[in-house]
């Protein structure tokens, strides 16, 4: 059960079908993927070195590294190369002794004497060194793999402190591929584009379900709107998951020059809340297209839930408030897993009621390199995430528990307020927070961006909030802004408003 | 026969391979095409004849579970014969394909 066997399968089904790249030629088929990692496993193999780490953009390199480092037995370790450089070098040293595969920007930041020295125990390799030594096509011998072997450690964007290193083991990956995905089930017209960055969950999965499933991957390098739409068309892109930052810029540039996107069938989006307004639009403005909206974490192996095609469908059509609703849900847990949302006393509760999200199943980690298992010993995980499940078994999700508002001793959630915040015509976007209050402990706070040439007065907004929600969930104070701070994946970094508010 | 999770055997008498995805609780007789199955790597003996009755075939890429034992399987190389533990063949574990979501 090592995740390269993922490959070898579709290397023996599938053969010369092309796995990587474009199609309008230089592509690598399933065969000669698989024959490039095998050769990248024994460069990796020669090196003193226990981890393969990443610190690269976007490129045919990824699943050679990925892979390569899996034949290898040493756990692959993709890191954000927008770290600072301090920050990539504390995070690199974590992972010696190692071998880092890297763009050629990077190699100025790890080693030579301005970058303050190399970091102990890391060897910095040029991603085209790398690519010259799986062209070579030396053979390989992989040996057994434990399916407990790590096979993924993943740092995690944390918002506070040290960032943590999540273990993915083998058997944690391959379970959730092969019970995910149909083996071979694309077709050869099928062509994937990833533009969320190799350090993501996401661009772990993206790979392994691909590959599994027989469908083209396509790179970008780094994600723009414009960039996404040309190689969308360029390519015939058939599929596509992006986050919701990345949804509302591409539907922007498609809605400005009104050609559509012909090829596409199947977008997937995920990795933050997706405003219910962007998803009607995307709908409305891509017939044909079918979503699904995936909810997971890096500590799950990716997708835990999912709200399908048909779940769109029925909900955008419904007039059934409860129906309708389901568009702003991240659908039902997956067959193979279990979720329970837990008080804070531990306690299971009913439907529609709010707690913790917990999961268990064969593809939930949990565990953190020199932490051990976060999960409890009956194997539940508690992400960390509030929400509640309606009487169906859809589930809402409310954010990050972290994120929760406690005003008074009341605990509010800010996905609730954003929500109602986004419905208003005037907004494009809102973030909501706590702020010290002297008499509540905490405060709502919202930061409010508007539609181009729209214009709302604070006191309507804490109107059009009172009138849907409580009143305790009325911003006392509301800001304009022109736009959000965002990370690089859809992540709305509440931590920077929260400074800025507080300053 | 121990099958340990993630250990790869093939069968004596067709193309078939398989990996043990979850462990039995306690020793099977795991057979294809109706011959006890061997480690992968493993030369055949010569002579071995496919079942016929063991001759549905085995497609790469599906899976085989025994619940009583907890065995789970992974078809990684397709072949004539098919699974059985003992005499009894194992069940095809049949799952519906989720939406792509990554």
């Amino acid at each position: 059960m090592n995740l390269a066997m993922l490959l070898e399968m579709a290397a023996d089904g599938l053969e010369d079908r092309i796995a990587v790249g474009s199609r309008h030629g230089g592509g690598m088929s399933y065969r000669q993927l698989l024959d490039g990692a095998a050769a990248a496993a024994g460069f990796f193999s020669g090196r003193d070195a226990d981890r393969v780490a990443l610190v690269d953009l976007n490129s045919d390199a990824v699943p050679l590294v990925l892979f390569g480092a899996a034949l290898a037995s040493k756990p692959y370790v993709p890191l954000n190369y927008r770290l600072t450089d301090q920050q990539l070098r504390a995070v690199l040293s974590r992972t010696a002794p190692a071998v880092a595969v890297v763009e050629e920007s990077v190699v100025g930041r790890l080693t030579g004497p301005e970058s303050g020295g190399d970091v102990p125990g890391v060897e910095v390799v040029l991603r085209e060194a790398l690519l010259g030594a799986a062209a070579a096509g030396h053979a390989f011998e992989a040996g057994f793999t434990d399916p407990d072997d790590v096979a993924v450690l993943l740092f995690t964007s944390g918002t506070t402190g040290e960032p943590k290193a999540a273990v993915l083991r083998h058997r944690h990956l391959t379970t959730y591929v092969i019970t995910t995905v149909e083996f071979m089930g694309s077709d050869e017209d099928e062509a994937a584009l990833v533009s969320v960055p190799p350090y993501h969950i996401a661009g772990i999965s993206a790979v392994l379900s691909s590959v599994y499933s027989g469908r083209r991957l396509v790179y970008l390098p780094q994600f723009t709107a414009e960039e996404w739409v040309a190689t969308a068309r360029r390519e015939a892109i058939t599929h596509a998951m992006v986050v919701p930052t990345m949804l509302g810029r591409i539907l922007d540039v498609v809605a400005a020059d009104g050609q559509g996107l012909p090829s596409l069938r199947h977008l997937s989006y995920g990795g933050g809340r997706m405003p219910v307004p962007v998803i009607e639009q995307a709908i409305a403005l891509l017939p044909g297209v079918s979503f699904v909206n995936a909810y997971g974490l890096t500590e799950t192996s990716s997708t835990i839930a999912v709200l399908g095609p048909e779940d769109h469908v029925a909900a955008f059509s419904s007039d059934d408030p409860a129906v309708r609703a389901r568009l702003g849900s991240v659908g039902r847990p997956l067959p193979t897993l279990e979720v329970e949302i837990r008080r804070e006393d531990g306690a299971a509760v009913s439907p529609g009621e709010r707690g913790e999200i917990y999961v268990r199943g064969e593809q939930v980690s949990g565990e953190y390199e020199g932490k051990g298992s976060v999960t409890t010993a009956d194997g539940w995980f508690p992400t960390n995430d509030g929400g509640y499940l309606d009487a169906e078994g859809y589930l809402f999700l409310e954010g990050r528990l972290d994120d929760v508002i406690v005003r008074g001793a009341e605990n509010l959630s800010p996905g609730e307020i954003e929500d109602v915040l986004v419905s208003h015509a005037a907004v494009a976007d809102a973030a909501v927070l706590g702020v010290p209050d002297d008499e509540w402990g905490e405060a709502v706070a919202a930061v409010v961006v508007l539609h181009d040439g729209a214009s709302v007065t604070v006191e309507d907004l804490q109107q059009w909030v009172r009138e849907r929600l409580r009143s305790t969930r009325m911003p006392t104070r509301v800001e304009f802004r022109t736009e959000l701070p965002y990370n690089e994946t859809g992540k709305l970094l509440r931590r920077v408003l929260r400074a800025e508010l507080c300053a | 026969m121990e099958l340990k999770p993630g250990s790869r055997w093939r069968s004596a008498v067709c193309d078939t391979e398989v990996i043990v995805v979850r462990a039995p609780s306690g020793p099977v007789d795991l057979r294809c095409g109706g011959h006890p199955v061997l480690p992968q790597g493993e030369e055949a003996t010569a002579g071995g004849a496919l079942d016929e009755a063991h001759s549905n075939g085995t497609p790469m890429g599906k899976r085989y579970a025994d619940p009583e034992s907890g065995l789970e399987l992974l078809c990684t190389k397709a072949g004539a014969g098919s699974l059985s533990l003992g005499d009894t063949p194992m069940a095809l574990k049949d799952a519906k394909p989720l939406p792509a979501s990554d």
